[in-house]
């Protein structure tokens, strides 16, 4: 496996609210992920994985601690170059799919690359390369409410991966799916991680679901408790 | 970037066209009714101006008394040739006297005003030949009995395509030989018809009718100014040299008025141009109406679409970007509600054009105004709610339900 650091995170903190009402949510995460992983982020709720999460998505910034994302500090990065970051190198997937209603699944797919500046025509075409590697493109005229949870997710995922991007973010990808689509999505995942070498981290408080990953975090009261890899 | 940004924006308004409808049709109205309002007002101005000018060239009234009051003393003929020798910036004076006479043809007969004048007076009260011709100054010195007839009196008399030009006419005991009919003018100023006079010479009425000869027989001269020449100094000098003529003291009033056309113009045209502005001015307010009905919509579609906003962030929008995308959004909403509003101002104007009689003048300038207005209302009520939704949070957006 290629060990090039992605991730590094060294003491990262986060604090909600101040004073008495102050509320930590990580305190002082230590971790480091290499390009290429496949990570399954686990916890309670009110664990700390979502800030967690936030964080490594570069949506949020940490109170203290540093992030190192591909060598780039984060934690210095204004909301807008955090936005550039975010778009050259990130995709997201999340449970309610958060496609646009009313939007046709190639129009929704074509949606980040309409902040990149790609001609009508080369969108098209990454519009429905995309669409076609989460076996769509027969229904890239249909709006979401044509489409199947598990549809909507696999256009979510063509979205995610239109641009390209080094990583993969799923908050809960298959939360909202029943078991036989869940299983089709984490194929697809894991095809994306192995085949494309698309590094994936993802929340998930399923066993199963996390079980496709080669590493599961546990997240407690804001640190991280178990970091198991899978030998493979 | 801008082009990206109405991109995505002509996206948003195709894909909740409902609520693109309702944002735009405040400002389909507002601009709508200005441009009706602005370009009925100019057609109502044009029409009283050509209405006025109608009654004559420069034309100037003096008139015996005060308003409409009689029992003044009238004009004599030494009165009209003094105002013609002494009084500057004068094209031509004719002498006027009018009064209802029953006329007769074959076995028709009606009431009409008999006008006896001279024959300059065609050309001071702007009248054309409609058919024949009109009487000539010989006509005039040899008291003729020829008169030129309106066409209303054609109609009433002869009929329907009859050329009366060489019949004979009986005006009370006279018969007088009907030599020309003018052109029509149709209605007046007051919505009276122009075209129901009997005109002769003046001498023919004095010698023939009236029976009055020499002293004062006019109850109205017809003065034309010179091209140019301001109206106000013509009335300030005929009606000093009248009162000099009629030896009034600094202390009377004068028995007489002069009535300038002119001035009524100008008066009329500019009491339109204060109600066109004042009812432009009540459509503007319909306008910003219309702009902050933009804003509303705006408001409540960044709430609504926070989570849209949300996911645009968290792929990679930019703040400004999505800043653009709303106010671009507001923008091209209000731009097609300006365009529609002219288009509907268009059909609005030509309709009541035609209802109210007014000429339809198309003005660019007022189109443009109103587009442009339109679009600056699109920026003013677009950028506050286009800065809340840029201000937003991709966390708190995303979490949004």
């Amino acid at each position: 496996m290629n060990a090039e650091k992605l991730i590094q995170l060294h003491g990262l903190t986060k604090r909600y609210g101040s004073g008495d009402a102050a509320f930590l949510a990580l305190r002082g995460v230590d971790l480091t992920i290499q390009r290429g992983e496949f990570v399954a982020v686990m916890g309670p709720s009110g664990s700390g994985k979502s800030t967690l999460m936030n964080l490594l998505g570069c949506l949020d910034t940490p109170t203290a601690g540093s992030y190192l994302f591909k060598g780039i500090a984060v934690e210095h990065l204004n909301k807008d170059q955090r936005s550039l970051l975010r778009r050259h190198a990130l995709g997201f997937i999340f449970q309610g799919f958060n496609l646009l209603a009313r939007t046709s699944a190639l129009e929704n797919v074509e949606l980040p690359l309409l902040y990149r500046g790609y001609s009508r025509k080369q969108r098209h075409e990454m519009a429905r390369e995309a669409l076609a590697q989460v076996s769509l493109s027969d229904k890239e005229r249909n709006t979401p409410a044509e489409l199947s949870g598990g549809q909507q997710q696999r256009v979510a995922i063509a979205r995610a991966i239109v641009t390209q991007p080094d990583t993969l973010f799923a908050d809960e990808p298959t939360g909202n799916l029943d078991s036989q689509t869940t299983v089709e999505i984490m194929e697809l995942l894991h095809r994306l991680n192995t085949d494309r070498g698309i590094s994936i981290i993802m929340v998930t408080h399923e066993d199963e679901v996390a079980a496709c990953a080669r590493r599961i975090i546990h997240v407690r009261d804001g640190l991280i408790y178990q970091d198991t890899k899978k030998e493979s | 970037m801008i082009f990206n940004a109405l991109l995505i924006a002509i996206r948003e308004i195709r894909r909740n066209l409902t609520r693109s409808f309702l944002t735009v049709i405040g400002i389909v109205i507002g601009v709508a009714a200005v441009i009706t309002m602005v370009t009925l007002g100019r057609g109502a101005t044009e029409t009283v101006k050509q209405q006025i000018s109608k009654m004559g060239n420069n034309l100037l009234v003096l008139r015996p008394g005060q308003g409409w009051g009689g029992g003044a003393p009238l004009f004599s003929l030494r009165d009209v040739e003094a105002i013609r020798d002494q009084v500057p910036g004068i094209a031509s004076v004719a002498p006027f006297v009018s009064s209802n006479a029953q006329i007769i043809y074959q076995e028709k007969s009606s009431s009409f005003d008999v006008q006896g004048t001279t024959s300059n007076y065609f050309e001071i009260a702007n009248w054309k030949v409609g058919s024949g011709r009109f009487f000539t100054d010989q006509e005039v010195a040899e008291s003729s009995p020829v008169c030129v007839i309106g066409e209303s009196i054609r109609k009433e008399l002869f009929g329907e395509g009859v050329d009366p030009v060489g019949s004979k006419i009986r005006v009370k005991t006279m018969t007088l030989e009907v030599v020309g009919v003018t052109a029509v003018k149709g209605q007046g100023g007051f919505g009276d018809d122009l075209d129901d006079n009997v005109i002769t010479p003046y001498t023919t009425v004095i010698h023939r009718l009236s029976g009055r000869q020499g002293g004062k027989n006019f109850n109205q001269v017809m003065i034309s100014g010179n091209q140019g020449y301001p109206g106000a100094n013509i009335v300030a000098d005929v009606s000093a040299l009248m009162r000099e003529r009629r030896k009034i003291t600094a202390n009377e009033e004068d028995n007489f008025n002069v009535f300038d056309s002119l001035q009524l113009a100008e008066v009329i045209s500019s009491s339109t141009k204060v109600m066109t502005s004042l009812l432009g001015a009540v459509a503007g307010v319909s306008l910003l109406v219309g702009g902050i009905g933009i804003m509303n919509i705006m408001l409540v579609s960044v709430t609504e679409r926070t989570r849209e906003i949300g996911i645009r962030l968290a792929i990679g929008a930019r703040a400004r970007e999505v800043l653009l995308q709303f106010l671009v959004e507001a923008v091209t909403l209000s731009c097609i509600g300006g365009v529609s509003g002219i288009a509907l101002a268009y059909g609005l104007c030509s309709t009541l054009a035609e209802v109210v009689g007014a000429p339809f003048l198309f003005d660019p300038k007022i189109n443009i105004i109103a587009f442009v207005f339109s679009a600056a209302i699109g920026i003013l009520f677009g950028f506050m709610p286009a800065r809340r939704a840029a201000s937003l949070d991709p966390i708190d957006a995303l979490r949004h339900e």
